[in-house]
């Protein structure tokens, strides 16, 4: 035994120890055939220097270990070159980043659109020729016509004329079936080869030898009207299913339309306009109005109103300043900006959401199960349906007849069983569900996720976040007689400002609200002097002349100031409310308390009520105290609540719901809640400022706004509602197609089914399961 | 009955079972070579009326490539879904179409076209 001349053994073994190879990845053009992809490994291999070389024919790759020593890239391109075969040259950098999924593939697409436009093509021209078939068929029932035709040579024309519907417009259905035999699986195109083929094959007979079936006591009848109207109505079928199809996958393609072009960036202090594929991590953006934010990053100048639609389904601009984070695919409406790029590619929240999308139109629906065993044992079940028809029409049928009418009904059942419905029933409307949700920013994980989402009879809310904004706002300002708030107000919020406090910011804020400026909004910051924060009290300054004190009680107690019985009142009445309560005092004279509390999302009450509404039961969740839960439960209309609960014990909660026999969706903000999303049946994740994690729960929110979460409910109520009658009605269609079909109401009602109303019922059911399906185009989240 | 009948009954009873056992008894199963490049399990599969192979064993925990290469214009294979790990795949036809993915658990996954006429498995050891 020797070694292959071709493939020598390396002549040196390498050195022992560490040997310094490098990996090379190369893009090998004009390989057809795995002769070809072992030709081109086989050069590289015998390359000095090279040490393993593959080639993989189906991603044209080459992956080559090498000595850099002994062996440049450029060798190994000269080596595959002298091969016969090409390099494709690539940017350094698009090697080795990671697939973005928003790289458009404009040539699959453009193949679809070819073969499309094959199947139309095909389509009309077995039209066309199955009308003539069709009404040269119909000579027959005019016997003045009749008995001046030569019947023979009718059946000769209609053969010419059935034989291109055959070999080119039904080709497909004949060399599918053989494929799927080859490997034992049976599909429609198996049904169809055999049920058409049988009706040509009879007829071809009958057309070639009639004398012979003569005396065998058979009508020498054709059916090529029957075989080119079945081919005809199919491919309709196929070309109505081929449309539908498309709009299921519309969200996709319509997220990924929605990516800019270019971007202007800024380079050597000029801005300069580049595809969006060069733009760089850190690199800053300009970005005027009108214009399409090119990428993520956070602004460094300028501010604006930016629409955020597209991403979260949020209709109103959201504004923007320096320090606030933007996304690509949004759109500048009115000032003009900068921002410093975070993120590109398949990291932007985009291309973060196509992934998640895509990835959910994948994903199979516990429902689906049932569907799933059926298709896979359903068209041999059908063919020995058919073939138990044929024998049976055979053996009972009048003597006269019974050839006929087994042949027909043989090909009638074959024809109408239809597994595509039941095969499209589920994921068609998965598709569109999960497209829709994503256009109202709800993104939904996986199909599984948004049909347990319909089972949901518990909604738990997280309160602080989710419910409410979890940030303090100023609620409440009560001024002692002789002060009005407008003049006390920015004197606070000067010594406010110098503060860091989470506190000092509620104030600062709503000093700064325009409703609250009282007229003057373009005052100017008053100076301060003398700022001193007193840690665990307060801060105290001199404004305008004037030594301003804002804090707790014991601020203001450790300065000697005494509160008067009306401020004393008012504490206590903000403090029953659960509010957190801020004293002022101006010159030693006590002058306001403000209240403070996390305030409620301006949708939070509506949306409460509209679950409610929908038979739904909703608890809160807090780690307060349960006088302030008690008193958000009460401004929400939430009767049932969990008080003082632990981070740690949020789990626990959405535990003891499902112990009382309940479906629970958890709704929190994806971060501390992630134990309590993962427990709950449905996990729903509401994106709070710049960071939203998508991985957290089976369903992400976009937007921080409770009607998400009615939005997802009714979605999913609405996806599911759409499969179940989907696959209702494609269970019952081919229950009772096929025994009509078989004859079964014949010795009752003297019915059978003409194969060729059959092929239009077929075309039709699967056509209507995806019409069904893409009626969930119109979902809106308030119907 | 008379003679065709008979004839007719017999061929008819024998063409059934013979359909059974094709599609249901015989066994089809067509294991699958894997070569491992640069750490990725690669199968090249031909999609044609089927899979060949329709059984592909890879190893947990490293990366799969799965190279199927549409051999046919039949609409039935047009789409590929292999639902465990949310891939769910356009293939055109006469190309070849990467599909990737990292298995982290063994067990029998089914891959199948998008009307689940045609099936193959994963099987991850």
């Amino acid at each position: 035994m020797h070694s292959h001349p071709t493939a020598p053994e390396p002549v040196v073994s390498p050195p022992a120890g560490p040997v310094n190879t490098e990996t090379a990845t190369l893009d090998i053009e004009g390989m057809t055939c795995a002769s070809c992809s072992n030709f081109v490994e086989r050069a590289l291999s015998r390359t000095p220097g090279v040490q393993r070389a593959v080639v993989n024919l189906a991603t044209e790759k080459a992956t080559i270990d090498f000595l850099p020593t002994q062996i440049d890239r450029a060798g190994l391109k000269a080596a595959v070159e002298q091969a016969g075969y090409g390099v494709a040259e690539t940017a350094a950098n698009a090697t080795t980043a990671p697939a973005s999924p928003l790289a458009t593939d404009d040539e699959l697409e453009a193949r679809k659109a070819a073969a499309y436009a094959k199947l139309r093509r095909r389509f009309g021209v077995a039209v066309a020729l199955a009308v003539v078939v069709m009404a040269l068929s119909m000579v027959m029932f005019w016997p003045a016509l009749m008995a001046r035709i030569n019947t023979p040579l009718l059946n000769y024309v209609q053969l010419a004329l059935t034989l291109p519907v055959i070999f080119y417009c039904g080709r497909e259905f004949y060399v599918s079936a053989w494929n799927g035999l080859q490997h034992r699986t049976a599909s429609m195109d198996t049904l169809i080869a055999v049920g058409t083929g049988a009706a040509f094959l009879f007829s071809l007979v009958a057309t070639l030898l009639p004398g012979w079936l003569t005396n065998q006591g058979i009508m020498p009848h054709v059916y090529y009207d029957t075989t080119a109207t079945i081919i005809a109505l199919i491919l309709l079928g196929k070309v109505l299913e081929a449309r539908a199809k498309q709009r299921t996958s519309a969200a996709i393609k319509a997220l990924l339309g929605l990516q800019a072009r270019t971007a202007r960036v800024v380079r050597d202090g000029k801005e300069v306009a580049v595809p969006i594929e060069q733009v760089q991590f850190g690199e800053v953006v300009v970005v005027r109005p009108g214009e399409k934010v090119a990428t993520d990053g956070v602004i460094t100048e300028g501010q604006s109103a930016v629409d955020e639609a597209m991403l979260t389904g949020e209709s109103l601009p959201v504004s923007k300043k320096a320090g606030d984070a933007v996304f690509g695919a949004t759109i500048n409406k009115t000032g003009s900006f900068r921002f410093r790029v975070t993120k590109v590619g398949a990291d932007t929240m985009l291309a973060q959401i196509v992934k998640l999308v895509s990835e959910a139109q994948g994903s199979r629906a516990p429902i689906q199960r049932l569907a799933d065993k059926v298709s896979a044992v359903f068209v041999p079940t059908v063919v020995l349906i058919a073939l138990a028809t044929f024998v049976l029409w055979f053996d009972f049928a009048p003597e006269a007849t019974r050839l006929p009418l087994a042949l027909v009904n043989f090909v009638a059942v074959l024809i109408i069983a239809c597994p595509c419905a039941l095969g499209l029933a589920t994921p068609t409307a998965i598709m569109v569900g999960t497209g829709k949700g994503a256009e109202y920013g709800v993104l939904i994980r996986n199909a599984e996720a948004l049909e347990k989402a319909y089972q949901v009879d518990t909604v738990l809310l997280d309160k602080t976040g989710t419910i409410t904004k979890g940030e303090p706002a100023v609620t409440d300002v009560i001024t002692v007689p002789g002060y009005q708030a407008g003049e006390l107000l920015p004197l606070v919020a000067a010594v406010e400002r110098q503060s860091e406090h989470p506190l000092a910011a509620a104030v600062v804020r709503y000093a700064d609200a325009p409703e609250n400026r009282s007229g003057n909004s373009t005052v100017a910051p008053l100076a301060t002097a003398d700022f001193r924060a007193i840690e665990g009290q307060g801060a105290a300054a001199t404004v305008d002349g004037r030594a301003v004190l804002i804090g707790n009680q014991r601020l203001l107690r450790e300065a000697g100031v005494t509160l008067t019985p009306v401020l004393e009142q008012a504490a206590a009445g903000l403090l029953a409310q659960a509010k957190t309560v801020l004293y002022v005092a101006m010159d030693g004279q006590p002058t306001a308390v403000l209240g403070v509390a996390d305030t409620l999302r301006e949708t939070s009450v509506s949306a409460i009520k509209e679950l409610q509404r929908q038979g739904l039961e909703v608890v809160m969740m807090t780690g307060d105290n349960p006088q302030t839960a008690a008193e958000v439960a009460h401004q929400v209309g939430i009767t049932r609540f969990f008080a003082e609960v632990l981070p740690a014990d949020k789990a626990g909660k959405v535990q003891e719901l499902q112990a009382e026999g309940r479906t629970v969706a958890m709704v929190g903000d994806g971060i501390n809640d992630a134990p309590a999303l993962a427990r709950a049946d449905v996990g729903l994740a509401m994106a709070t400022g710049t960071d939203v994690a998508m991985e957290a729960a089976p369903i992400t929110l976009m937007r921080a706004d409770l009607n998400g979460v009615v939005t997802a409910i009714s979605l999913s109520r609405q996806t599911m509602r759409t499969i179940k009658q989907n696959l209702f009605f494609a269970f019952i269609y081919n229950t009772l197609g096929i025994p009509i079909a078989a004859g079964l109401l014949y010795p009752f009602t003297g019915w059978t089914l003409s194969p060729m109303i059959a092929a239009g019922a077929m075309a039709l059911s699967s056509v209507s399961v995806l019409t069904n399906s893409l009626r969930l185009r119109g979902f809106t989240p308030n119907s | 009955m008379d003679t065709s009948q008979v004839l007719v009954t017999l061929i008819g009873l024998g063409l059934m079972g013979f359909v059974g056992w094709f599609f249901f008894l015989a066994p089809h199963q067509v294991g699958a070579a894997t070569t491992t490049t640069a750490g990725v399990q690669q199968v090249d599969i031909r999609v044609k009326g089927g899979y060949s192979p329709d059984v592909i064993e890879v190893k947990r925990g490293q990366p799969v490539q799965l190279n199927f290469y549409r051999d046919e214009e039949s609409s039935c294979s047009e789409e590929l879904l292999i639902p465990d790990f949310s891939i769910r795949r356009e293939l055109p036809a006469f190309q070849t179409t990467a599909v990737e993915f990292l298995p982290q658990q063994a067990g029998r996954f089914e891959f199948t076209c998008g009307m689940h006429m045609l099936r193959g498995s994963l099987v991850v050891v």
